[in-house]
Formats: C-alpha cells, sequence, structure tokens
C-alpha cells in the first residue's frame, strides 16, 4: 500500500513533524512518498529525500501553494490520493487546517492525532483531552490521518528518494494570504525541545516570565506557558501547551507555578520526566509530576537556575 | 446577512469523564452536559456582529438527539434568533456533521457560518474545514480576530509559530480559537425569551443525509496512568534527582 505524507515547510527544509509523520506512515504501508508543495521549495523537497524510508518526494511548485491556503493545497492533494490508500499530516496548525478540507472532497471520514498505528486501517487516539484513548477503524477506501508528532519516533540515518517534479492547480482565488505575526525566539522550538520550562498563572504577569527565560537559556530549553498564563496576557499563545495548543513529550518538563487543569495535563503528560514548583501541595499537577518542591516559585526558580550548570 | 453557528452538546468542560467498564465508550447518563465551549465563542461572535449590524440573524444549529434543543436554547438565550436541529440518536462523526450543516446552508443562504475550533469530547477539530470545503467555500480557521467588511473577512489566525493574517472571500466558514471573545452569560430575562424563540427540526433523511459513521469505535480505554512521584524539600536535592536518578540535565 502506497502511503502519501503531505509535508510543511518553510520553503528551505520541511518541519522537524514531516520525520515523526513519514516514521507513522511506514507503520501503514510499504511505500511512502512525501508531497512538498510551495514557491521555490527545491531545498525543502530535497530534506525531505534525506529522509530515512521515503521512497519519493513529489515537488510541487506553484505560487499558490506559497502560504499554505487550504482552499488551494487541498485540490492537489485530493488529485493525487487516488494513488493511495492514506493520506499523512502531522497534527500541527497546518494538518489541522488542511487535512479535514482533504478528507471530506474525498468524502472520507478523517482519524485526528493519531497517536499509534494499530494496523493500516486501525488508530489509537486520545479523546476527552487525552482522558480516554479511543481505538477506532477506518472502513473508507483511502485514510485520512493527521498525526501526533510526539508519539511517532522518526527514524535514524538518512535517505535518497528520488524528487519528481509535478505541475501545480494554481490558486483558486479564493483567500489570499496577508502577514504573519511570529514570535521571535532563539531558543528550541516547543514541539521539538528536550527540555521544556512552563509557566502558569502563578508568575502573575508577563514581566516575572524573565524569571522562566534564564532558567530556559540556562537549560537550553524551549519556554511554554498554561493557557491561564496566555489568556492572562503574559505570553502569546504560541506559548500555550494542552489540549488546544500544542502538545509535548521532552525528556525534562518543568511546570512552574501551574496547579495543572486537564486540558494543560493532555499536552504535557506524555513527558519523560515532570517537575512541578506550586505552592499549593493539592494543585494536580503534582499527581503527574516525578519531582514536585511545594514552595514560593519566587524563591526556588532562581536558586534552581543557579544550580544548574549551562548547557 | 445572515450567520450561521453550531452548537455541539458535550459533557461540561468541568466534569471529570469515566470510561464505561465495558468500554464501549465513555459514561454519559447522569452527567452534566452543555455547550461546546468553542460554540459559546461562536455563537458571542455572531451576535456581536449582529449588535453591530453587520449580521442580521443569528441561527444556531445542532444535531443530535432530542436533548440538543437545550444546548440550541442557550444559544438563544445568549442572543441568537432561532434555532435549527436535525434530529437522530445514531452516532454523529464530523462529515456527517458537516453534510448536515451544509443541507441547512443550502436552504438558509448565510453569508458566513461560525462554529468551534473542536469539540471537547472527540477533539477531531474537523467539522468547520469539512463544510468549507462540501459548499466551496474559503475557511478562516483558529480565528483569533474576526474583521467583516465589504464581502471579505480578515482572520487572525492562531498558528504554530504565532499569528497569521488571511483574508478571505465571503461566503465562509470561520472556526473559533480560545482568544476569539469572552461569551457573555445569558440574564434571566433573555433565558425567559429564549423559550419563545422557534426551534426548527429536521431529520437527516429529508435533507437527504447519509449520517452512517464512517470510523468504528472498536474500544475505549482509560490512558495508562503515570506512578506518583515523590515531593523533594529543596532544590538541591531536585537538581541531584535530575541528574543522577533521572539523568535528564
Amino acid at each position: 500500500m502506497a502511503v502519501l505524507v503531505v509535508a510543511a515547510h518553510d520553503g528551505k527544509t520541511v518541519r522537524a513533524n514531516v520525520a515523526n509523520a513519514v516514521a507513522a506512515a511506514a507503520q501503514m504501508g510499504s511505500d511512502v512518498t512525501v508531497l512538498v508543495a510551495g514557491k521555490d521549495c527545491g531545498d525543502a523537497a530535497k530534506s525531505a529525500a534525506a529522509i530515512p524510508g521515503v521512497v519519493k518526494v513529489l515537488q510541487a511548485e506553484d505560487a499558490a501553494y506559497a502560504n499554505w491556503l487550504a482552499e488551494d493545497i487541498a485540490p492537489l492533494v485530493v488529485k493525487l490520493a487516488a494513488n493511495y490508500s492514506h493520506v499523512v499530516m502531522a497534527a500541527d496548525s497546518v494538518g489541522k487546517n488542511v487535512a479535514p478540507r482533504v478528507a471530506a472532497l474525498l468524502d472520507v471520514g478523517q482519524v485526528s492525532e493519531a497517536i499509534k498505528v494499530v494496523s493500516p486501517d486501525t488508530f489509537v487516539r486520545p479523546i476527552y483531552a487525552g482522558n480516554a484513548m479511543a481505538t477506532v477503524q477506518s472502513a473508507d477506501k483511502i485514510k485520512v490521518v493527521t498525526i501526533r508528532p510526539t508519539n511517532f519516533k522518526a527514524a535514524t540515518g538518512s535517505g535518497t528518494a528520488a524528487i519528481e517534479q509535478i505541475g501545480g492547480e494554481g490558486a483558486k482565488g479564493l483567500s489570499s494570504y496577508v502577514g504573519a505575526e511570529l514570535s521571535k525566539s532563539e531558543r528550541p522550538e516547543l514541539t521539538s525541545a528536550k527540555i521544556v520550562v512552563s509557566g502558569g498563572r502563578g508568575l502573575a504577569s508577563g514581566e516575572n516570565f524573565k524569571m522562566l527565560e534564564a532558567l530556559a537559556d540556562k537549560l537550553g530549553a524551549g519556554l511554554g506557558a498554561s493557557r491561564a498564563a496566555v489568556d492572562a496576557g503574559y505570553v502569546p499563545n504560541d506559548y500555550q501547551v494542552g489540549q488546544t495548543g500544542k502538545v509535548v513529550a521532552p525528556d525534562l518538563y518543568i511546570a512552574i507555578g501551574i496547579s495543572g487543569a486537564i486540558q494543560h495535563l493532555a499536552g504535557m503528560k506524555d513527558s519523560k520526566t515532570i517537575v512541578a514548583i506550586n505552592k499549593d501541595e493539592e494543585a494536580p499537577i503534582f499527581q503527574v509530576a516525578d519531582y514536585g518542591i511545594v514552595g514560593d516559585l519566587f524563591k526556588i526558580v532562581p536558586e534552581l537556575t543557579a544550580a544548574v550548570e549551562k548547557k | 446577512m445572515k450567520v450561521l453557528v453550531g452548537v455541539k452538546r458535550v459533557i461540561d468542560y468541568n466534569v471529570k469523564i469515566r470510561v464505561k467498564a465495558d468500554n464501549t465508550g465513555v459514561e454519559t447518563a447522569n452527567v452534566k452536559m452543555s455547550m461546546n465551549p468553542f460554540d459559546e465563542i461562536a455563537v458571542e461572535e455572531a451576535i456581536r456582529m449582529r449588535e453591530k449590524g453587520i449580521a442580521t440573524e443569528v441561527i444556531a444549529f445542532s444535531a443530535g438527539p432530542a436533548q440538543c434543543q437545550e444546548t440550541i436554547r442557550t444559544a438563544l438565550a445568549m442572543g441568537a434568533d432561532r434555532g435549527v436541529h436535525v434530529q437522530t440518536d445514531v452516532e454523529l462523526q464530523p462529515l456527517a456533521v458537516a453534510k448536515l450543516m451544509k443541507a441547512v446552508v443550502d436552504k438558509e443562504q448565510p453569508g458566513l457560518v461560525i462554529v468551534g475550533k473542536q469539540a471537547i469530547d472527540d477533539d477531531s477539530n474537523q467539522t468547520g474545514q469539512m463544510l468549507a470545503a462540501l459548499l466551496g467555500w474559503s475557511q478562516g480557521t483558529f480565528a483569533n480576530k474576526l474583521h467583516v467588511a465589504d464581502g471579505s473577512a480578515e482572520v487572525k489566525r492562531e498558528v504554530d509559530g504565532g499569528l497569521e493574517n488571511i483574508k478571505i472571500k465571503l461566503p465562509a466558514v470561520i472556526t473559533t480559537d480560545l482568544r476569539l471573545n469572552e461569551p457573555r452569560y445569558a440574564s434571566l430575562p433573555n433565558i425567559m425569551k429564549a423559550k419563545k424563540k422557534p426551534i426548527e427540526v429536521l431529520a437527516p433523511d429529508a435533507l437527504g443525509v447519509d449520517v452512517t459513521p464512517r470510523l468504528k469505535t472498536l474500544k475505549v480505554e482509560e490512558p495508562p496512568k503515570r506512578k506518583s512521584g515523590i515531593k523533594v524539600k529543596t532544590v538541591a536535592e531536585l537538581v541531584d534527582k535530575l541528574k543522577n536518578e533521572a539523568g535528564v540535565i
């Protein structure tokens, strides 16, 4: 069975989670093709070809695909899908936007955020913010699946897949890209960071997040936040870890001043080691933490920053 | 311009759910049900558009068993003008809901549809995008800000790296993210008034829609539990554990 992975990219390289999607796809079928669509996306196509397990890369050059508008990308994927048993995307903000549009145009259901491939037609996915795991079987001819990248380990090594040029379908004229307001950060990206330092309402202000930045920088960590901290305006939306934000599974997750609402736990409880720092010893975050410290974060965090060695 | 909003009846977000002992699903009997929180944001946005004179009428749509009318009543109490309920006891999956909504859109001809980006029960995050696909409309998903004027909508979207601005042609489907607005509470007089607002009840067959589920749920289980950890007293102890026990720093 041939599987089509649709890759998001920045023009130069495909996103890191494409390798996770390829790893998931390899469990659904033996023949994995990656679609790289965009404008001047030759380098991105090459980066896809280097992912181990990829048999072929389809490079679709078209200005219409420059900004990943679902209205323009979906028809291309639909046209290609006829040759595949599965269409797979990482469940990031691109995959979540595009995949359901593809599925509906194909008149098939979609499996969202699969965390395990049981067999080519059967998947495990979290429901109710990860408080239950559903095993679902798709009866559709083409399976459209988004996968949670943190649950599929990318294969190591490198590949040398062939790159085939295909044409684009042009723009539908329904939507246009105006611009982006992206957070600039020198820190590792949240979903791929080995260590994540996250702050909640306990920080009490955006100013106080500087304290976490110091710790994060010393650990070489990504910086995250709970929904409460984002809603309070302490940090931008893309910091949010949780059911409706980003799902992370680093080696070490340090939750600071975060009470541990269900929806936050859904985004981080697969982390290997969890540390919680909170003044309330009854906070639910301690139920998932491997190591907890009850106390004043404004004393503990600077002390911790001083105690760890710089990476 | 009419605005259609989708509202789903889900287990209240404050309820700690329980997996059924026979692993067929999640216990819903005698559990508090509410409107999906993202759909409340959708209703609020539509009502604000009417208050600003951009929308002329707000129609609340729901599909599912008879009790969904309670959810529609909540939308009416918030300020929606009337409801449409597609009644069925069949398990509805996103594609089926999108098809039912499309049938209602074909009838009502709204200029905009607003739905929550995901429901907090199945966490699918599909219905809005699927509806836009079936209608051949543009889509503004994960909206953080919405500005509608002159036949188009400017949508600020929450994306992985921050925010993104797009301009889409109307008619369109919008899906709401958390920070689009803060939904109002329904006042008692408005709850009373909502009881008199009309709800049209339709059947999937009458709309010509096959709602048969595409995904079969084989089993539903509890997630694996993390084994409980320990509390440490000092930062020195924590650093020692992280270094020598967990080996993560």
